[in-house]
């Protein structure tokens, strides 16, 4: 489990996250959603360290991460995979050696052994025959799924994904998000999914917060954000006309 | 006062650079692909100014030493020394800064602006180590055999030109070159580029390093790469000439 508390974090005279507080529950999909801007993706890399914040903590199982030195931090960052908005793979190596690389760098795997380990990764996520590929010759929803091979190559306690729809089609989105489901109930991993895509989180939002101007002002799961009286995620989440004339019927 | 900031982060990234890494099997594998793109591949354009250069410096001076009181093995000499102590080591690293110094930046500053870089951090990887110490090593290993072969192919290209112009005959231009050699002139030429190659490389990683937006930004970094490598390359070329030969 992941538990934020208090966080803080301002980019000048600018708070992008006011005293967010939030339980990321072990083996399931936790989602944070809000509008462009809002501060999701940076509420993310907080969380991992790659931008600092300015007070609050990020406990993993019990461990605060932001009172952690250096080595500490290189140490529990190998039980973190994450998915990048744009997959982040390494474009000068190969789709094998992308999901190789951390298993050469953190384990004493054989030459075989890293092989076979990157094969069953990307088998788990329905690709075959792109080893040889280079990020460039491969589809975006194939990058998407490659970075998730990557991600979980290591056997992550933690999976962080930014954004993993984006750029895609309806129907690759949903391939992503099932795979991000399954596999983290099949690894019982704490995923945390940043999205503003409202079919990803009727799809997975098993455990949801909804991020307003920084702040967490709501929390729940898929099937009670349809019924919500809060106004900001009501404009939210039927931002259309085909959603608000839905959500008529269904009154 | 911004200038004291950079030099500051320049350090701590040199600090980062230089830290225990994490397997050195992979950083060994790393430093020999960067020996074969930063230098293998900076072959032919060295060749080809060194060829070009030296034919002209042999002209040059054949032509100032038109007087019958200097020996025309002067030529020679002139070349030699203009080839040793100063165009090999510092044009043609000044040549490298550009090409090498904006190579680099333009990669890391595209791993950086596409998030590569922070997928290294997260997972546990030093990201400043695994690219930027492979590139420092083996530019430093590579760099004194690119001069040495570029002030031989200098000198050829001297005495070829030298003779096809008819400014010298081969053997007084190849007496000239053998006169008063010293080994020395050689050995401060190499140290200097050491040193060159270290700032070409490390100047030019900073700058990819911390590339912050687009695509414009990373051509952004490579250009004050390139610039700032050049400068820096210059002061330290006067400091270690002062040091070195005075």
């Amino acid at each position: 489990m992941i538990e934020a508390i208090n966080l803080n974090k301002s980019f000048g005279n600018k708070q992008v996250l006011k005293n967010f507080s939030f339980k990321f529950e072990k083996g399931k999909p936790n989602l944070i959603i809000g509008e462009s801007g809002t501060g999701k993706s940076v509420l993310l890399k907080s969380m991992v360290g790659l931008l600092e914040l300015d007070s609050g903590e990020v406990l993993y199982s019990g461990r605060d991460f932001l009172k952690m030195n250096f080595k500490e931090k290189k140490l529990i960052r190998k039980e973190i995979g994450m998915l990048f908005q744009g997959g982040a793979l390494f474009d000068s190596m190969t789709i094998e050696e992308n999901v190789v690389f951390p298993l050469s760098l953190f384990t004493d795997k054989s030459a075989e052994e890293k092989r076979e380990r990157a094969n069953s990764c990307l088998q788990r996520v329905n690709l075959e025959n792109v080893n040889k590929l280079y990020p460039s010759e491969i589809s975006g929803g194939m990058k998407k799924r490659v970075a998730i091979a990557r991600a979980i190559s290591m056997e992550p306690e933690y999976l962080f994904c930014d954004e993993p729809n984006s750029g895609l089609d309806p129907k690759t989105s949903i391939l992503i998000d099932e795979l991000i489901n399954d596999l983290t109930y099949e690894l019982n991993i704490t995923t945390i999914v940043i999205t503003h895509d409202m079919n990803s989180v009727l799809e997975i939002g098993d455990h949801i917060a909804f991020l307003y101007k920084g702040e967490k002002c709501w929390e729940g799961n898929k099937q009670e954000i349809l019924h919500t009286d809060n106004k900001e995620l009501n404009d939210f989440v039927y931002a259309t006309k085909f959603l608000r004339n839905f959500k008529d019927k269904l009154k | 006062m911004k200038i004291f900031y950079h030099i500051g982060r320049y350090f701590i990234l040199l600090s980062r650079v230089f830290s225990k890494p994490e397997k050195s099997i992979i950083y060994r594998n790393r430093f020999f692909e960067e020996v074969n793109s930063l230098g293998i591949g900076s072959l032919g354009i060295v060749a080809i100014i060194s060829v070009f250069m030296g034919a002209v410096i042999t002209i040059q001076a054949a032509f100032g030493f038109e007087s019958p009181w200097i020996p025309l093995y002067a030529v020679g000499l002139a070349t030699r020394d203009s080839i040793v102590l100063e165009f090999s080591p510092a044009i043609v690293s000044l040549i490298l800064a550009g090409k090498v110094g904006s190579s680099i930046a333009g990669e890391i500053g595209t791993m950086r602006v596409t998030e590569q870089i922070d997928a290294m951090e997260i997972m546990g990887v030093n990201s400043a180590a695994y690219l930027i110490l492979p590139k420092i090593l083996a530019f430093m290993f590579i760099l004194p055999f690119l001069i040495i072969i570029s002030m031989f192919l200098a000198m050829i290209g001297g005495l070829v030109f030298g003779v096809l112009t008819g400014a010298v005959t081969p053997h007084q231009f190849l007496y000239g070159i053998q006169y008063d050699f010293r080994p020395y002139n050689v050995f401060y030429a190499l140290v200097k580029v050491v040193v060159f190659a270290f700032i070409i490389t490390s100047v030019s990683s900073y700058h990819g390093y911390y590339t912050k937006g687009g695509a414009l930004e990373v051509g952004r970094s490579s250009t004050k790469a390139v610039v700032y490598s050049s400068i820096v390359l210059l002061f330290f070329d006067l400091l270690l000439t002062q040091l070195l030969l005075a």
